[in-house]
């Protein structure tokens, strides 16, 4: 076992997979000589070589093709998009054709082809970096879709999306690369050295995509979330001294749906929290799948908590920002329901 | 003073108007020079301007750019172009009395897909759009198997997931057809690089129409393909009309699309895309610049577009009924019989004879394929097919909902 932060955890996944496997390939903007915007690819083009580890154009819809044509002609691309927020041009390469590769030609073709993107605010990105789009994909037939809340989980889910044949999009909040981050911008930065998911194994393992991850067990309510809102949902349930059950859906696609049931049959009661903006997103899905399973055990409607509906602003981060706050009132109201 | 104005491309004639290719730009047969497969691209930029051509107007085969094909391959090819006319002919039928759902024809352009596959190794990666049924005919697909496609029946490659005329064909290494334009030229260029990492012999080929090299998908093939040097050779059949959009409107206005290529530092051959032999040799040519090692070709195959674009289309409402009667680069099938008429290697006779032998192969295996099942009639498809292959297993939420299907149709 080896102290590593999530950028650390994703590059050892990514430096075992090329040690393992001839067929990986990297390939994204500064991902090559330079390491990465984030280092998230340090030192892998030095230890692996120009034709491994590429620097691309800058053209996302253009990453994402040639990565397809690479994963239909073998090899097991691994394409970075530099932020969530310029995933957009190459929607139309991940939506109407790796998602569909599979299917349209009835399992004769695939592409194995993983998308590493940084997402999430919190970091004074403004609208063009802060955004969480991973609603949008899951929405997609074809996609596995997965964002990790840590270091443990951020290296053994990229490592199962890398040798998955399927494609994934691979969400990373970025807030949390250095840190768990509890949602209060004003107090220092706590490195993942004092959480135990950053003590992370040196060699291969997997975090299995489709499954959730029971984070504290608790009696009171089920909070159910991911990414950078598990460490913040945490924070806010201790706030409040409830006994909170905290789930951590990992996966978007493949859901767990069973773990997630099985807890708000015992709390009676459940909060949903994402960072992404409110109307039809994820937690939409989350929040009427649960009722559709758990209405009899419910002691309470349940509630969302989102970011707001609005572009993510820049000059009003944390008044966007769904931080402990706001998730504490919606754990209050829910509490209080009878 | 002067304002700026609009401008907006027209085409050279409308209904009930006199047809007029002067817009076409051609070059006489054998003049186009054949440049060393090596050479630098600067120094090839006429290329992209020029025509090149083989067959001149008294059918002779002349210039540089002559293949020097054997008469038998040339017959293969001319068996080939007319299978695959036979078989469109049949197919358009078929869909106007119902029994499949939608057809695309490739009247008029079937010396672009035949040519440059017979100029290609089978093991060549070929990444077409929905116009390149060619391609499978030269592969040796069985007829069956594209009509079975095209019913949605219990045969179907695709398991009735994609409209008629999106074949596969794995082992023939023919990528599956999208629907959504240019999609696949970018994919092709990466399937390319990714045959340059692993140090394979093999190239890729695209094609798409001139109207949609409009896509950004276009962009990235091009300089994706110049930038890394992958081996791929990137088609633009230029037919003349997306469409009811002619081909000013993909800026093809006075205008060559293959001179996109220099611009992005690769070679552009603009090609007759109705004369067999210049397609051949100009497929020869991009194809051993891509495998040594020199780089991507972009080629314009300047063709018309002589049937409707789809089933669902009618010409007549956007374009003159005759315009295809004055296109100057005349037909394909019937320049290449001339050809070898002209050569002493064909007849009227021996062609009517094969015409009439295709047609029957075509009758025969329509025969075969209906007895799969059609569209409409037994034996159907199983409608849970529909869950497979979404993922590689089938995780829970699926198979759920195949359960719910399940039910449904068992009328709980």
């Amino acid at each position: 076992m080896a102290q590593m932060n999530m950028i650390q955890a994703l590059n050892s996944a990514m430096d075992i997979m090329l040690g393992r496997d001839p067929n990986v390939v990297i390939l994204g903007e500064d991902v090559g000589y330079f390491g990465g915007v984030f280092r998230v690819t340090d030192g892998l083009q030095r230890k692996y070589g120009e034709h491994r580890v590429l620097d691309t154009p800058i053209a996302e819809g253009g990453i994402v093709a040639a990565a397809i044509g690479m994963g239909v002609n073998g090899l097991r691309p691994v394409a970075e998009v530099q932020f969530a927020d310029y995933i957009y041009p190459a929607y139309d390469q991940i939506v109407s054709e790796l998602a569909r590769l599979r299917y349209r030609s009835a399992g004769d073709f695939f592409a194995p082809v993983t998308i590493r993107t940084p997402c999430g605010g919190g970091i004074r990105g403004g609208q063009t970096h802060s955004q969480s789009p991973e609603g949008i994909f899951a929405h997609v037939s074809g996609l596995k879709v997965v964002m990790p809340s840590n270091p443990y989980d951020a290296k053994g889910l990229l490592i199962a999306a890398i040798e998955d044949d399927d494609p994934v999009v691979f969400f990373e909040p970025k807030r949390i690369y250095n840190g768990p981050f509890d949602g209060d911008p004003n107090k220092p930065a706590v490195p993942w050295s004092t959480h135990p998911k950053g003590e992370v194994p040196e060699g291969h393992y997997t975090v299995p995509i489709g499954k959730a991850e029971v984070v504290r067990e608790g009696g009171d309510v089920s909070i159910v979330t991911y990414g950078t809102m598990v460490h913040v949902c945490e924070a806010a349930a201790r706030s409040l001294g409830l006994d909170a059950e905290v789930i951590d859906v990992r996966s978007m696609v493949p859901l767990d749906v069973e773990t997630l049931v099985n807890s708000v049959k015992k709390t009676g009661r459940c909060v949903v929290v994402h960072e992404a903006t409110r109307f039809g997103g994820f937690g939409g899905e989350l929040s009427a799948t649960l009722q559709e399973e758990c209405f009899w055990h419910l002691e309470a409607p349940i509630l969302r908590v989102a970011g707001w509906d609005t572009p993510y602003p820049h000059a009003f981060e944390w008044e966007y920002f769904p931080g402990q706050k706001r998730v504490a009132r919606a754990l209050t109201a829910v509490m209080e329901a009878r | 003073m002067r304002r700026s104005r609009l401008h907006t491309p027209k085409p050279h004639a409308r209904p009930g108007e006199t047809p007029d290719f002067s817009y076409l730009e051609l070059s006489p047969a054998g003049v186009a020079p054949r440049p060393d497969i090596n050479v630098r691209v600067r120094d090839i930029n006429g290329l992209a301007y020029e025509l090149i051509r083989v067959l001149d107007d008294e059918h002779r085969a002349v210039g540089p750019w002559n293949p020097h094909l054997d008469p038998s391959e040339l017959q293969v090819g001319l068996r080939h172009m007319m299978l695959t006319r036979a078989f469109d002919d049949r197919m358009q039928r078929m869909q106007r009395s119902g029994k499949i759902s939608f057809y695309m024809r490739s009247l008029g352009e079937e010396a672009v897909a035949v040519a440059q596959c017979m100029a290609l190794r089978p093991t060549d990666m070929l990444f077409p759009a929905y116009r390149q049924q060619g391609l499978y005919v030269v592969r040796g697909r069985p007829l069956v198997d594209l009509m079975c496609q095209l019913l949605s029946n219990t045969r179907d490659m695709c398991k009735g997931r994609q409209l008629p005329v999106m074949y596969h064909w794995r082992e023939g290494n023919i990528f599956s057809i999208s629907g959504n334009l240019t999609t696949q030229f970018p994919q092709a260029v990466g399937w390319a690089m990714a045959a340059a990492i692993k140090g394979q012999d093999d190239i890729a080929a695209s094609w798409i129409g001139e109207g949609s090299s409009a896509e950004a998908d276009f962009h990235h093939a091009m300089l994706f393909a110049s930038v890394y040097r992958a081996p791929v050779i990137l088609n633009v059949v230029n037919n003349q009309w997306a469409i009811s959009t002619f081909q000013g409107f993909a800026g093809g206005e006075h205008r060559s699309f293959a001179a996109r290529g220099p611009g992005f530092g690769m070679a552009g051959l603009r090609v007759d895309g109705n004369d067999f032999l210049a397609v051949y040799a100009a497929t020869q040519w991009a194809a051993e610049r891509a495998r040594m090692g020199a780089g991507a070709t972009i080629m314009e195959l300047v063709t018309y577009r002589a049937a409707a674009h789809s089933t669902s289309d009618d010409p007549s409402r956007y374009r003159p009924k005759d315009d295809y009667d004055r296109w100057p680069l005349g037909d394909p099938v019937e320049r290449l019989k001339n050809h070898l008429i002209a050569i002493g290697e064909w007849s009227e006779d021996r062609h009517a004879a094969l015409a009439a032998e295709l047609d029957e192969h075509v009758t025969q295996s329509w025969r075969q394929a209906v007895t799969y099942g059609t569209l409409t009639e037994p034996p159907r498809l199983d409608p849970h097919l529909m869950f497979a292959d979404v993922f590689k297993h089938m995780p829970e939420h699926l198979k759920k909902q195949e359960a719910q299907l399940h039910a449904e149709l068992a009328g709980e």
